[in-house]
This record gives structure tokens, sequence and C-alpha cells, in this order.
């Protein structure tokens, strides 16, 4: 029954007459560090919400370790929260605010002192107890805000956007630490983010939300390179698409008449005579000055930008779509102008249902 | 040459008109304060009638604390003025609460109400009260005093509140109930800790309107709950005695030190904030 | 089916449980707003169309009699008198009060705060008091009175007391602090800029001031005007103190009616008509505020 620690089946969450979680169905694995991810107002925040107890489903249930907890207020549910804001207390001294949830609890006094210094070990704030919130920076409040949550030994911890009021270098250095103490306590991350990249980094798994349904919920890398759906495919990195019918399907390979020409991939699950999608990222996308076997595709090059890591070429299609390719060195025979046809290895490309 | 000399002249205008109207703020000062000083002044004056200046006296001081039933009105104002001012600001911070965080059904219809006690001119206030305990037969007394009291009270301290409460970071209330702790320790550990400025001025508001409010206790003090004002005033067909000056000549210098004391505690409590933040780097 | 549906329904918490906070909290003001404020207004509403015995006890019929009443000269006089020095008590309030709060503004908000508690100060000394201040004042043998004479003004002692001017005066002392602050926090939200780009457009100070300034801190005029005509025209203790029996408020009216007459029901209809004038300043009020955000969205 408790094979997964949080448990969400067809749950509906409706503010007034916003409909703003459809139907939504996420197992999360005991010990993994999951990520939601989507743009704002797609239901992330929600869902951790609704885990917490701050919020209640319209419908469905919502499982932690097997119990149902939509009965139980948010202080009843073994799970902690980190806040976007922090929300430390702004009256109380950092070990005060360390200390609240085993305080209200009535914890002996020995004890608390010690796990307390247990907490600030572990978040790397030893002498800072007797400081208030006012007095620290962004990223120790930050440090401070999760000891509060974590010493309350919870089986989920919830982090809505923790990273979002620091600046980028902070972040890194963050997300690095709260990977590392991910690890080291092997309790179940659920964290929620606009920023894709900070998901990458830091996810064993990524559900990528729209408009409150998940469109997508898979490893990093396999979210990056085979995206279930056109959502996915644009909001995580960066993509070429291509758009039209399966020909044919023979030995694994499909040919697809697209709207600028033929072009051919790897594919499985798709009946000839479907309507699909190609997504083709940017670094693995081909050019020739000839045509290829089994492409068609005609463009011009645009131009050539040095983009510090990388060179872009954009490549302006018949009906005006820009195709990118993105490559470490540029390539000698390249200019403005030139007529090339496009292409790629069958297993670069993800075929993507319309 | 030319240039120079006008604007000295544009600087010699706005000078005078500086001037002009430092004169006129200190002449709406003196309309604001003559009656003060006359009152000081008369406090001092050894004449019963307090017509003319008879000379200087400490007499009415004396009487004040030997021999004066006026302290007496004086503690019943205070009684009804802290009670007052301890029920309206319970009820209106836990009510501003309610009407900030919750929907109900008679919500606009309450917070319009709120609006009654402080637009309505008082003597309609005053005579529904009494209408209301004549109705209900309810003997007049301290007890209709203060319930009246907070009633005009409440709303001020609501609004106050209200302003605050919605103010207030909501996460982090939600932080306490997240760690463990249900509504009522929120409430007491964490809301309430950081509402008390608000109910420091609600409770302050309160207490000025209680304790110099006659319109209203006129009519609703009955025989045994006479405060202060409603004394003073019917004093006055007989004249005042020098003592109420006398009297109300201490009230303001508690009220002055009052100030000067809050001012200096201020003061200090920021050079300590301020010295606290320096010792960290 | 329906067996799988009705598991994925969520458990409703109980209905305490779930009510608990609101009653909790919104509760004891609502019982406390209605008992003491809706309920007794009502009350009056329903007795101003009452008529009473001769006892003065109230008999439970139907009349607009205590209506009629009002339109006796002797009680037209006195309506019309109460909102006449309500109305000059206003007028002077904000001529007096404007360019004190304008000055006071213009002051660095340290110097500011100081300014406004000194108009402060005396509010929270007793009213009565500072009214009886006054009447001494203007006694024939008091201090104005003898001013006057060692000024060569007058020949004889005047009596100031007992005239309208004086319970203006009266009214003015309790008055005006309540119309400097709401014409000071508008004015002090006043953005300077508008101002120097009426001058640099050429408008001179009294333009700038009367096309400018005026519209622009309008909410802090209407909001003084509701601060002090209506309290002006309940304060039936000034003119008590300083009027004498002479000069007879529409708030001393209703007060008799209620402490020396006993006539209830027509004491009620004068209330109604002191609530339909505040009502009428209200939507005035809002009215103007609506208009502003118009202008400044």
């Amino acid at each position: 029954m408790a094979e997964h620690i949080v448990s969400l089946k067809k749950v509906n969450k409706f503010f007034g007459d916003n409909h703003v979680i459809k139907d939504l169905n996420l197992d999360i694995n005991e010990g993994e560090f999951l990520t939601l991810l989507g743009p704002s107002g797609c239901g992330k925040t929600t869902i951790l919400r609704m885990v917490a107890g701050f919020e209640d489903a319209t419908n469905g249930t919502i499982e932690v370790q097997g119990e149902r907890v939509e009965d139980k207020e948010a202080y009843e549910r073994d799970v902690n929260t980190v806040f976007q804001s922090y929300a430390l207390f702004p009256h109380m001294t950092v070990f005060d605010n360390i200390a609240y949830g085993l305080t209200v609890k009535k914890v002996p006094k020995s004890e608390i002192t010690r796990r307390v210094k247990e907490m600030l070990e572990l978040v790397q704030l030893m002498g800072f107890e007797g400081r208030k919130p006012d007095m620290m920076s962004g990223g120790q409040k930050q440090r401070v805000a999760i000891a509060r949550a974590l010493i309350n030994n919870p089986k989920v911890l919830l982090l809505d956007e923790p990273l979002g009021a620091l600046d980028l270098q902070l972040r890194k250095q963050m997300q690095i630490e709260l990977k590392r103490l991910q690890k080291q306590l092997h309790i179940t991350f659920v964290y929620v983010t606009h920023d894709q990249e900070e998901a990458m980094t830091m996810s064993d798994r990524i559900a990528v939300m729209n408009g409150g349904v998940i469109e997508h919920l898979a490893s990093p890398d396999e979210i990056y390179k085979a995206p279930k759906t056109r959502f996915v495919a644009n909001f995580i990195g960066e993509s070429n698409l291509f758009t039209g019918k399966l020909e044919s399907l023979e030995n694994g390979i499909g040919g697809v008449a697209t709207t600028l020409g033929k072009a051919k991939l790897e594919l499985s699950g798709f009946e000839p005579g479907e309507e699909m999608h190609i997504c083709v990222r940017p670094e693995v996308m081909k050019y020739s000055k000839e045509p290829v076997d089994g492409f068609s595709l005609r463009g011009t090059v645009k131009n050539v930008i040095f983009v510090g890591a990388q060179y872009r070429t954009l490549v302006t299609m018949e009906d005006g779509y820009d195709v990118k390719i993105n490559r470490v060195k540029q390539n000698k025979d390249l200019k403005e102008g030139d007529d090339i046809y496009l292409y790629w290895e069958p297993d670069d490309a993800t075929g993507i249902k319309a | 040459m030319a240039g120079e000399k006008r604007l000295s002249k544009r600087l010699r205008k706005k000078r005078l008109w500086g001037r002009v109207s430092n004169v006129y703020a200190f002449l709406v000062y003196l309309f604001i304060y003559v009656p003060i000083i006359v009152m000081v002044i008369y406090s001092f004056n050894d004449q019963k009638n307090n017509y003319y200046w008879n000379g200087f006296t400490t007499e009415w001081y004396e009487k004040l604390f030997t021999n004066s039933d006026l302290v007496g009105y004086l503690g019943i104002s205070l009684i009804v003025a802290v009670a007052a001012t301890i029920i309206s600001v319970i009820i209106g911070t836990i009510g501003a609460l309610g009407l900030v965080r919750f929907e109900f059904k008679l919500k606009s219809v309450i917070s319009n109400s709120l609006y009654i006690p402080i637009v309505v001119p008082e003597v309609v206030l005053g005579i529904s009260l009494l209408m209301l305990f004549e109705i209900a037969n309810f003997p007049l007394g301290m007890t209709t005093m203060i319930l009246s009291h907070a009633t005009f009270c409440i709303p001020f301290v609501v609004i106050i509140m209200r302003g605050r409460i919605a103010g207030m970071d909501l996460s982090i209330e939600e932080a306490s109930m997240d760690l463990g702790a249900n509504r009522l320790i929120t409430f007491f550990r964490v809301t309430l800790p950081l509402l008390i400025p608000g109910i420091m001025s609600g409770a302050f508001m309160s207490f000025t309107l209680s304790i110099d409010d006659v319109i209203i206790s006129n009519f609703v003090a009955g025989p045994y709950a006479t405060t202060l004002p409603v004394k003073i005033l019917s004093m006055v067909k007989t004249g005042l005695s020098p003592e109420v000056n006398a009297l109300t000549t201490l009230m303001v210098l508690v009220l002055l030190v009052g100030i000067l004391i809050n001012n200096a505690v201020q003061a200090l409590l920021k050079k300590r904030a301020l010295t606290n933040i320096k010792s960290y780097f | 089916m329906s067996e799988n549906n009705a598991m994925t329904l969520a458990p409703k918490k109980s209905f305490l449980k779930r009510n608990l906070p609101v009653v909790s909290t919104a509760g004891p003001i609502s019982i406390w707003m209605i008992i003491f404020v809706m309920l007794p207004l009502l009350y009056i509403l329903f007795i101003s169309f009452m008529s009473r015995d001769v006892y003065g006890n109230i008999e439970y019929t139907f009349t607009t009699d205590n209506y009629k009443e009002m339109i006796q000269p002797l009680y037209l006089k006195v309506i019309w008198k109460s909102l006449k020095l309500a109305f000059l008590t206003t007028v002077i309030c904000l001529v007096v009060g404007y360019p004190l709060a304008y000055y006071i503004a213009s002051k660095p908000s340290k110097l500011a705060a100081k300014l406004l508690m000194l108009v402060m100060i005396p509010y929270w000394t007793s009213s009565l008091v500072r009214l009886f201040s006054i009447n001494q004042l203007g006694m024939p043998n008091g201090f104005l009175n003898l001013l006057l004479l060692k000024l060569g003004i007058v020949s004889e002692p005047v009596d100031f007391l007992f005239s309208d001017g004086i319970v203006i005066m009266g009214l003015l002392t309790a008055m005006l602090p309540f119309s400097v602050l709401p014409l000071y926090s508008s004015i002090e939200k006043l953005d300077k800029s508008l101002l120097e780009a009426s001058k640099d457009l050429g408008a001179n100070p009294a333009k700038t001031f009367i096309k400018v300034t005026i519209p622009l801190t309008m909410p802090g005029i209407v909001g003084c005007v509701l601060l002090v005509f209506i309290p002006s025209l309940g304060m039936y203790y000034v003119p008590e103190m300083l009027g004498g029996g002479k000069v007879m408020l529409i708030g001393t009216l209703i007060k008799n009616q209620f402490l020396m007459t006993k006539n209830w029901p027509f004491g009620a209809s004068l209330a109604i008509l002191l609530i339909l004038i505040t009502l009428a300043m209200m939507w005035i009020y809002t009215r103007v505020g609506k208009l502003d955000e118009l202008e400044v969205g």
C-alpha cells in the first residue's frame, strides 16, 4: 500500500469558477527529489499547498504514506514546508525559529538544544542562534527556514520556489547544498520551481505542468531527450519542431511528410497516417549542401552568432520558420545566404503525438 | 547685473512669504492652545468663581488631594476607560481577523455597520443605547457605561487592526501550522506578538475616546457611574470650581510626561537596535 | 464505477471543524454590532413612526405626526440654525485648517510629525474644560473684556456669551484638529512635480492652487467636511456651555426629548433626520472618492 510516500488520485481544485488542477494523478516515491516545473499559474504551488494542508482539494484523494490526509489539518500532517518568502517568525531568534516545531510538541528543553545545534551545524549556521531574522541575508534566512522544517524529521519536505528571491550565484550554491542535504538525510523532497535549469540540476524526476495537468513526468534526461508533448519540448531547453503526417513505418523508422518537406526518424507507438510533430534539439541538427536520403528540408542561412559557449546558426525555412543549430565550433564553410539541406540521425529526433 | 537684482527680489519675496506663513501658523496654534493656557492660569487663581485674576494660590491643588470628590469621578472615568479599552481591543482584534481572513454571509453587513458609530453623530448613538438598556430593563450604571464605550471604540480598533492584518504575510502563520502548532497556539505565539504595535495604537485610541466622552456617557451613566466629563457638564450650570482646572492641568502634565517618556524610550530602542546591528559586522 | 466515484470524493470535515475559525473570530463582533448598533437603530426608525399617550408611554400605532411636527416654525428654526452653525464651523475649519495643513506638509517629515502632534495634544485634554476656558474668557469680567477695555477698544464690557459667535468658537476648538488631519494627509500625498509642471506651463501660484492643488486634495477636503460638519450637528454640550439656554440646536433638542420631556418618538424622528443628513454626506463623499479614482487611474 505504502509504496509511494505521497499519492494524489484524480485530484481537482477549483478557485471559484477557475479550474486550476484537472483530474491530476501523481505518485511520489520514497526518498526521491521530485520537481514540479511549469510556468506561473500552472497549478504547481497549489499541489504543494494541498499536500501541506493549506488548501483543500475540491475532490479526489491525497495520501501520505498510504494514509488519506484530507481530514487532517496542516499541523497534523507529517510534512513540512519551506516557503518562498522564508516566512521566518520575525519576533523570534534563529534558535527559537528552528526550535519552534519541537517547542509546540513540548519536547524536553535539553533535547531541543541538542537538536537545534545539530541543525545549525547541518545548514552551517553555527553561532547565529541569537540573531533575529531581519539581521540576516537572504541565503542565511533560507538556511534557517530549511533547518526549521528539517528538525521535525518530516517524511516529506515541500519546497515552494525556495531560491526564488536569491541572486544567481547564491542560487547555484544553494542548489548544490539542497541536493547534498537531500542525499544525506534521505528525505523525499517535493520542489516547486519555474526555472528549468534548477529542475534539471537537482531532480531525480521532473513533472512538467501546464494548465493544471502534468504533461510529462520522467527523469530530467528523458524529458530533455524525448519530450512527450509540444509544450514540454518548447518549455524544456530549445527545440526545432516540424509538423506533419506519418507516411510509412518500416523497421522502426518512420517517414514523415512535414509541411516543409520529407524527414525520417526512429519511432514506436505510432500508426501510419497519424498527424505528428518532430522535435529535434539544436545541437543534433545537421546540414549538408546536397540533399540527404529521406530528407528534403531546405533553408537559407540567416546568420551565425557567437553566444559564448557555442555558435548559433539560424536557418530560415520556406515558410519563414527559423531553425536553430548549435555547435561548439563553427564550420568554416557556412555563411549568410547559403542554401542548405537539414537532416538528423534518425535516433536523435523524437516523435510527439499531435 | 539686472538678473542679480531680479533674483534677490524673488528671494526677498520668498523670505517674506515664509515669515508670513510662520506667523500664521503661530496664530492658529495660539488659538488652539489659548483655552489650555487659560485653564492652567485659572488653576492658580485665588478666587472661587474664576472670573478675574485675584492672585496666585496652590489652594485648589491641595483641596483636590485632601477633600474633593473629583478624584473619585476621575477614578470612575479610568475604570470605564480601561474596561472599555480591554473589551474593544479583544473583540476588535479577533473580529478584524475574522473579517479579513474569512468569507461569511453577513460579512459586508457587519463591515459596513462598523462605520455607523464613527460617522453618525454621537447623540444618535447615545439615545439608541439608552433605549436599548431601557427596553431590556437593564439598570444604568458601570455595566451600561462600559458596554456603551466599548461600542464606539470597537469600530476604531477593527479599522486599525484590519489594515495591520491585511498587511501581514499569511505564510508566517501557515509556517506555524505547518510546524505542528494548531490555530490557537499559532494565534498566541505568532499572530498576536506580530500584531502588538497595532493593538497598542488601537488601545491608545480607545482609551482617549473613552476618557473624554461626554455625549454618550450623559445618556447611559445613570446615578452611580458618573465619569469626570459627565460630572463637569453637570457642574457647568453652577460654575466650575478651580479644582477642576487643577485636576485637568495635572492630567495634561501626565499626558505630556507620558509623550516625552514614550519618545525617549523609542529613541533609546532605535539607538540600541543600531548598535546591535553594528556589533554584528 | 459509482463505488469508485464515492471513494475519490474528498470526505468533508465536520461542520463544526470547518466553521469554528469563522464563528470564533467573526462571531463576537457580529453579535456585538447587531445588538448594540443595528437593532437599536432599527428600533429608532420603528418608534419614529409610533405615537405616545399622555404619560409619554409609546403607543404602538402608526403615525407620521413626529415628522410633521418638525415643520413647526419653532423646530424648523432650530434645525435651520444647527445646519447654519455646522456649515459655518466647517467653512472656517477649512479656511483656517487648509493653510495650516499645507504649512505642516511643507516641512521636513520629522518636524511635520511634531507639528501634527502639537495639533493633537489639546484634543487629549478634556474638551469640556477647554470650553469652560472659552466661557471664562468671554465673561463680562473675563480676560477678553479686560484686554479690550485696557486697549480702549470698547468702553464697557461686552457680553460675548450666549451668542452664535461664541458657539462657533467652541465648535472650532473642538473640531479644528479633525480638519487638519485629513487635509494634511491628502496634501502630503500630493505629487509635488505636478505643481512644478503647472508652474512650468505658465500658471501663476494662485492659478496653480485653484486648478491643480485644490482638485487633487479634494478627498481631504471632503473628509474634513465629513469629520467636522456631522459631529457639529450633534455636539449638544457646546451650545449648552457657551450659549446658555439661549442657543438651541438639534443635538440639545434630541437630548431633551429623551432626558427631559420623554417624547421618544419625536426624538427618534429627529435622530432619523440626522442619520439621513449623514447618509447624504457619505454619499457625496463616496462620489468624490470615485471621481478621484477615475482621474488618477
